[in-house]
């Protein structure tokens, strides 16, 4: 597909809890702009309630998270929880912060969370795993 | 049997009449495609439609339009009516993507089941903002919203189309962006029926409200309506009360007036003339093929002028 078509694949971009660290979150929204995604981006605090019903008014595709707070371990199933209340089942969850390898295996094997970005992550490997996902959906 | 009709969008339009906002937003995404799927949802639920008070919020960027939609959601909320917001952020014209960040402003509403709050791209394709914000609009008025704000950035002209197509249109104004004669330009100026200035505590805000109200006096015709100018602080909710009654009586005067039916003659008519538009555009592009792209390779070089190539390729028969 050409693309044109990457603009209907919508993705929010979340700074859940007490972390107000947003310069990454604002990189990476902005790189994923620029490879011609629509990004919604919710601002600093946000419970993950607030997250998972953005997710659900806007038909999102994908939910990013940032997190340096180290609360990912909470923050992350508990996503994954709302979004199974909701049936976001077709949603990609994925994230990126100062997150442990057996933290994030954790997370991928327990939760989904398919993707977790460490610092040093080119914007390249994100915005490449994103279409990766979204074309396994029949999305792209 | 009536199971074998029912297809998908049958089902979906059902879905958002019964209130379930997974439905509404899938909805939202079919119409702002604009493809087959979202015509036959607009047609499904165009009869539902036609309840809900519709409020354009315009102005340049950084004025506070999300914060006073925020504010003013608040209020409408305490009173017990629900609320449904489409944020119109710009595309960008090099990646089609875009940030949208209007949410930011309204967070507290986030989890609030009265509110329904959409972001929307304006994709820049011709016509395309005004129709997928007309279409949003006439499903979250089906889904029940007693309130639609729709909020765009009043630079362009189709943001400034989409303002007008409202029942009722809020320009916002701050002060220090520009002098007297600014607000005697013709656009934006001329769209609202009522002004907000916000950013109040400014210390240049009354000489901002005095430009306004000096421009609305020495305009050579009488209103029926004179657009009050009204002072905002958003960020602390001061004066939001008094714009919220500024917006409901304008209500009242075009119920009143009879010129509430006027309007709507005129939205129909636009939402005809933009349906209409690209569909024979579409047609004809189909009949023409690839002829399309060299009239407009000769007109490039110069070779052709854009009308004798527009005729050629109207004249041409069918094939």
């Amino acid at each position: 597909m050409s693309e044109q078509d990457f603009n209907h694949i919508r993705i929010i971009v979340a700074k859940p809890g007490l972390d107000g660290h947003d310069r990454g979150a604002k990189v990476v929204a902005r790189a994923l702009r620029d490879a011609g995604f629509e990004v919604i981006y919710t601002g600093l605090r946000q419970t993950p309630e607030m997250i998972v019903n953005t997710a659900l008014q806007e038909d999102a595709d994908a939910i990013g998270l940032s997190l340096l707070s180290g609360a990912h371990m909470t923050i992350f199933p508990r996503i994954r929880s709302l979004m199974d209340e909701q049936g976001l089942d077709d949603v990609l969850l994925f994230g990126g912060g100062i997150i442990s390898q057996e933290d994030a295996d954790t997370l991928h094997d327990d939760y989904s969370v398919n993707g977790i970005f460490g610092p040093g992550t080119s914007l390249d490997t994100i915005i490449q795993f994103v279409k990766d996902e979204m074309g396994r959906r029949g999305k792209l | 049997m009536r199971w074998a009709v029912v297809g998908n969008s049958d089902n979906l339009a059902q879905r958002l009449l019964n209130g379930d906002k997974r439905a509404l937003a899938r909805a939202l995404s079919k119409v702002e495609r604009g493809a087959m799927e979202g015509q036959q949802l607009v047609a499904e639920l165009f009869p539902a439609s036609g309840n809900a008070h519709i409020i354009g919020v315009t102005g340049s960027p950084g004025t506070g339009k999300s914060t006073l939609v925020n504010a003013l959601i608040r209020h409408w909320r305490s009173q017990g009516k629900r609320v449904g917001v489409v944020a119109v952020d710009p595309s960008s014209p090099y990646s089609g993507g875009a940030v949208l960040g209007d949410r930011i402003r309204m967070s507290e509403h986030t989890n609030d089941a009265g509110v329904f709050i959409r972001s929307m791209a304006s994709r820049g394709t011709l016509g395309g903002l005004s129709r997928a914000t007309g279409d949003a609009v006439t499903l979250l008025d089906a889904a029940g919203y007693d309130l639609i704000l729709v909020e765009t950035v009043g630079a362009g002209q189709s943001e400034v189309e989409i303002a007008k197509e409202a029942q009722t249109t809020v320009v916002v104004e701050v002060p220090g962006l520009g002098d007297d004669v600014q607000a005697i330009k013709a656009g934006l100026m001329e769209i609202a029926d009522v002004f907000a200035v916000n950013k109040a505590d400014h210390p240049r805000a009354q000489q901002t409200a005095l430009g306004l109200r000096m421009m609305l006096d020495i305009a050579n015709h009488a209103y029926l309506w004179k657009p009050p100018i009204v002072k905002t602080i958003a960020t602390r909710g001061e004066g939001v009360d008094k714009l919220a009654e500024a917006i409901e009586q304008h209500r009242q005067f075009l119920a009143e007036s009879g010129q509430l039916a006027q309007r709507q003659r005129k939205r129909a008519s636009d939402e005809l003339f933009r349906v209409l538009r690209r569909e024979l555009f579409r047609q004809l592009r189909e009949r023409v093929g690839d002829d399309y792209e060299a009239a407009v390779a000769r007109i490039a070089a110069r070779e052709q002028d854009p009308y004798s190539a527009a005729r050629e390729l109207l004249e041409r028969p069918e094939s």
